[in-house]
């Protein structure tokens, strides 16, 4: 079974509209058993970072996911805050909370030059740094829809899957194994976020 | 990055899509949802729907509705319209909305602040409504009803200080008319705050919407360019190709 994992923060509904017109099947679930056993796990995440951390941690779902991703490889994306629970840290909020730490990074504020705004909010172009399950290379450059004040900073440049530039450049998508984030909303990206999600459910 | 160009969709208390000027005389304009399929097809940028009854008949949002509405949504959608509380708020989320756009409250500062916490800035914006009159532009809220004695620099201050992660800026003096932007106001509000502005009310054409980014907008906002065409304002829905509003162009042209 593919799982959008519902722990309370994010925008389930349009990942699974969005499936759904692709023509897979994919279910809301806080189940911790059928988390452990999900042909491919989807963590939205819309909000704060130590929020996000204490509800999965107050739902008993770190295990089942370490369980599923970790110990079983089964493949999992994090999207957008759920791209930044996959590191350690964040700078956000009061740093009460550990991430799952599956990509060893730390999340950040983006701090771009002068003049810039944050929240970076809208479409930006994303770079892939090489070619990985997320983005399989070609002409076209993707351009994905953004809104986010934080990003994730790995430690090794090679788990950064493709770069985005908004006042200097962060990692846009990270891929270590079977593990993927990425810091955009190929939900909301209409042609260019449903072929990044396809690709990703074609994953085993 | 490429600015966002943001068609913003009228929903009134029977579900219809309609189009006001000066915040008045509304006209029919369609079903939302074939005018969502259109959008889609066009590939737009974002989506505003605002339900501009909500908070007159002290409702609150209808999420089923707007569950319908998201479903269709392969881009993302800001929803405004009856969010009083952060619960209002995260019943919009989870049916598929990226945004609430706080109007009448956003003047409670705690709303935006609480809405903040839990969702992130980038999950809550403001939409600033301006009149001017003697004593200059003021903001109003309950549908441009109430003088909320603000001017809109300070006011789009408190709210970005309280949370808000974007401003909408809205002429109701120029709501609907199709001649431009408030572009003063626009100036003035985007240069105040560290946040996205969206510029809203006026634009009619093409060049009004890269006047609109001239001033300094992250964003722009329009509810009748892409929905109307021409003097009579027949209905068409169009959407600018992003080359459009690179490059500069004779004004009066359509897309």
């Amino acid at each position: 079974m593919n799982i959008v994992v519902d722990y309370g923060v994010g925008n389930l509904g349009a990942i699974i509209n969005m499936l759904e017109h692709l023509g897979h099947d994919a279910v809301a679930s806080r189940d911790p058993r059928s988390i452990v056993s999900a042909a491919r796990l989807i963590l939205p995440g819309v909000g704060a970072f130590d929020q996000a951390m204490a509800r999965l941690r107050e739902l008993d779902l770190v295990a089942p996911l370490t369980e599923a991703v970790v110990a079983r490889g089964a493949p999992v994306l994090g999207i957008c805050l759920g791209m930044q629970l996959l590191g350690r840290s964040s700078d956000e909020g009061q740093r009460s909370e550990r991430g799952l730490g599956w990509i060893p990074a730390d999340v950040v504020k983006l701090s771009p030059h002068e003049g810039v705004k944050v929240p970076h909010m809208g479409w930006s172009e994303v770079s892939p740094t090489r070619a990985s399950a997320l983005f399989p290379g070609g002409n076209e450059v993707p351009r994905y829809y953004f809104s986010h004040s934080y990003c994730l900073e790995p430690d090794d440049d090679r788990d950064i899957a493709a770069r985005c530039d908004y006042g200097g450049t962060f990692a846009a998508a990270v891929a270590r194994g079977s593990v993927f984030g990425v810091q955009f909303h190929p939900e909301k990206s209409h042609r260019h976020g449903m072929a990044l999600l396809q690709r990703f459910m074609e994953l085993t | 990055m490429r600015p966002r160009v943001i068609p913003v969709l009228l929903v009134d208390s029977r579900r219809r899509l309609v189009k006001s000027r000066r915040f008045k005389d509304e006209v029919y304009v369609g079903d939302p949802f074939n005018v969502i399929r259109l959008f889609n097809e066009k590939e737009v940028d974002e989506l505003c729907v605002l339900d501009i009854c909500a908070t007159l008949e002290g409702r609150r949002p209808r999420v089923d509705f707007v569950r319908a509405l998201a479903s269709e949504c392969f881009m993302p959608l800001t929803y405004g319209g009856g969010v009083q509380s952060t619960e209002d708020a995260a019943a919009l989320f989870k049916v598929g909305v990226e945004k609430v756009l706080l109007g009448t409250a956003a003047a409670d500062a705690g709303l935006v602040r609480g809405i903040a916490d839990v969702f992130g800035s980038q999950a809550v914006a403001a939409c600033v409504d301006v009149r001017s009159g003697r004593d200059g532009y003021r903001v109003h809220s309950r549908r441009g009803q109430l003088d909320l004695g603000h001017n809109p620099i300070d006011f789009a201050r408190q709210v970005v200080e309280a949370g808000a992660g974007e401003i909408v800026v809205q002429s109701i003096d120029h709501d609907g008319c199709g001649q431009g932007y408030d572009l003063g106001l626009v100036s003035a509000v985007a240069h105040s705050v560290g946040v996205p502005v969206v510029a809203l009310g006026g634009a009619g054409d093409v060049a009004h919407l890269r006047a609109g980014l001239g001033a300094g907008a992250s964003a722009v906002a329009s509810g009748s360019a892409f929905v109307f065409i021409g003097r009579l304002r027949a209905v068409l829905i169009t959407y600018p190709d992003t080359v459009d509003l690179a490059s500069p162009r004779a004004n009066g042209e359509t897309w």
